[in-house]
């Protein structure tokens, strides 16, 4: 088993972070794991990507050319990695930022309004992402955002879970109703 | 065993610091940054652990410096390896080209140190996207004169950091600099891993410059040599000593070889992606094998050579750059096997199925 995802967005909406959220968890849950970021000047705004691998077996290339998950934050980002999405694969986008609905046979297309049901958009998608794939448990993510955020940090976890559980609860409302193709 | 997520440059790091490190000096580039940004962190923890009157969790780890340039870098590497302490200096491609005059004269005064090249695209500015196009510079010599540099090639972020701490271990038992060749892929990726094992190996430096003491004569370090006969004798010494690192060093990981008629070699992240190639077409039933050199410096010359001499007749060379690396596979091969190239450059890393057709072609 192995899983390729390419997260991408503008700079400072939480892209890299939450490619490296899923890889963390990954490498928890006992998988191999790699997470490369695209590290030129997106930091100060520009498109920013990072690809994510999680394996039951030792990872060659950490480069993706056909990711099975694309999750998308902006126009330009679906525009770049949609037609490379593999066949059969799932995309995430966030169907408030990208007005109108993607393109393409094929692959199943989940729209979720991550910045509007959070200001944290990034972990709301997170929320969409496992409750769709079911392949990483929310639990191992609650663990490590207690291990990264601690002492006057901390009282950033409630948010950063509910933005999670709003991300989880959409889908589960939603179902898989803006999924189509 | 405990498992651990973090970037290369990160594992640099803690690789150097299990292994003594004693002193850093630097100057940030793209995408080598982050190995000064943790030494700087590594080193502030550890100040205000003594201000609050705690034990340094680092406590050989005394002297951290960002430095005003490449050069003042590596000259003061120079000065801390003389001084006989372990030592090293971060940088990529165009950092590197600067550091080359102190380099050859580190060569020459035989100071053990680390030098990490965190490759990007060249020449000149070039990108800061992963190539490998660093590789002459450091396997032949980037600065002036006879000498050679051991040369480590690592292809994950676990290797990162046991190729660090084999270097800090090598250039101190031979008294000559060494230097970690990764692109840039390798210093920003993270990856899971599991910390390697590697005794740390601690020699004694009689050479070093560290005051008269109890010496009857004050140590001196210097390579002018004004007349012919010292300067062959210690040409002599050095050549002696490349001998003997190649004799004793080469290090190389071989893949699937025993049966194989067609032989991928790479170093570095397009190792991975060969490796995962073989797998593809041996699932496709095509007899492949993969070497991927360890060590640059010296090269594992003869595994080519014994390979190409009984079954291989055929060899994929797969590199990031217009074609260097694939010079030193054809002294391997010895014109015995085709060698054909397939060179990659600009950033751009080939994906598995790339080189899976590659491989295809040669069948």
């Amino acid at each position: 088993m192995k899983t390729e995802i390419i997260i991408a967005g503008f700079g400072g909406q939480g892209v890299l972070f939450l490619g490296d959220l899923i890889a963390y968890a990954a490498v928890k849950e006992g998988r191999y794991v790699t997470w490369v970021p695209s590290y030129g000047p997106e930091s100060r705004g520009g498109t920013c990507n990072c690809q994510v691998i999680y394996a039951d077996r030792p990872i060659g290339s950490p480069a993706i050319a056909q990711p099975d998950i694309l999750i998308v934050f902006n126009k330009p980002s679906l525009e770049k990695f949609l037609p490379r999405l593999k066949r059969g694969g799932v995309l995430f986008y966030d169907n408030f930022l990208v007005k109108e609905r993607p393109e393409r046979e094929g692959v199943k297309i989940i729209g979720v309004p991550a910045f509007q049901l959070s200001k944290m958009g990034n972990m709301a998608m997170l929320g969409a992402f496992l409750a769709v794939t079911k392949e990483i448990s929310p639990e191992t993510i609650y663990q490590i955002l207690e291990e990264k955020l601690k002492g006057p940090k901390a009282k950033f976890i409630p948010i950063n879970k509910k933005a999670i559980e709003d991300g989880m609860k959409y889908i589960q409302k939603q179902g898989d109703q803006d999924a189509t193709n | 065993m405990s498992r651990l997520y973090m970037k290369g440059n990160e594992a640099v790091v803690e690789g150097a610091l299990r292994a003594g490190v004693e002193g850093f000096f630097g100057y940030p580039i793209t995408p080598a940054s982050e190995i000064i940004e943790t030494f700087a962190e590594k080193y502030f923890a550890d100040r205000e652990r003594e201000k609050r009157g705690e034990k340094p969790l680092y406590p050989k780890f005394r002297v951290f410096m960002q430095m005003e340039s490449e050069i003042a870098s590596i000259n003061a590497v120079m000065g801390g390896a003389a001084a006989g302490c372990r030592v090293m200096t971060a940088s990529s491609s165009p950092g590197i080209s600067l550091k080359q005059e102190g380099i050859s004269y580190i060569a020459a005064c035989e100071l053990p140190c680390v030098i990490v090249n965190i490759m990007r695209g060249g020449p000149g500015l070039g990108s800061i996207q992963p190539e490998q196009g660093d590789y002459f510079q450091a396997v032949k010599g980037g600065g002036h004169g006879d000498y050679k540099l051991i040369v480590f090639a690592p292809n994950s972020v676990q290797e990162m950091a046991e190729h660090t701490m084999l270097l800090f271990n090598l250039t101190d038992k031979y008294r000559n600099p060494g230097m970690l060749l990764a692109d840039g892929y390798l210093g920003q990726m993270k990856e899971s891993m599991e910390f390697p094992e590697v005794p740390i190996e601690e020699y004694d430096k009689p050479w070093a410059i560290t005051g008269m003491g109890e010496r009857e004569k004050q140590n001196t370090i210097e390579f002018l040599f004004l007349t012919p006969e010292p300067m062959v004798e210690a040409k002599k010494r050095l050549l002696e000593k490349y001998k003997k690192i190649e004799a004793n060093e080469v290090r190389y990981e071989a893949y699937k070889v025993d049966d194989a008629k067609i032989l991928v070699t790479a170093f570095g992240t397009p190792s991975r992606v060969a490796k995962a190639a073989v797998d593809l077409a041996r699932e496709k039933g095509i007899k492949v094998g993969l070497v991927r050199p360890i060590t640059l410096w010296p090269f594992p010359y003869k595994i080519y050579r014994d390979l190409v001499t009984h079954q291989i007749d055929r060899v994929l060379v797969v590199e990031l750059s217009f074609g260097q690396f694939v010079e030193d596979v054809r002294l391997g091969v010895e014109g015995k096997a085709e060698v054909k190239l397939y060179p990659r450059f600009g950033g751009i890393v080939p994906t598995e199925e790339e080189v899976l057709e590659k491989i295809m072609e040669l069948a």
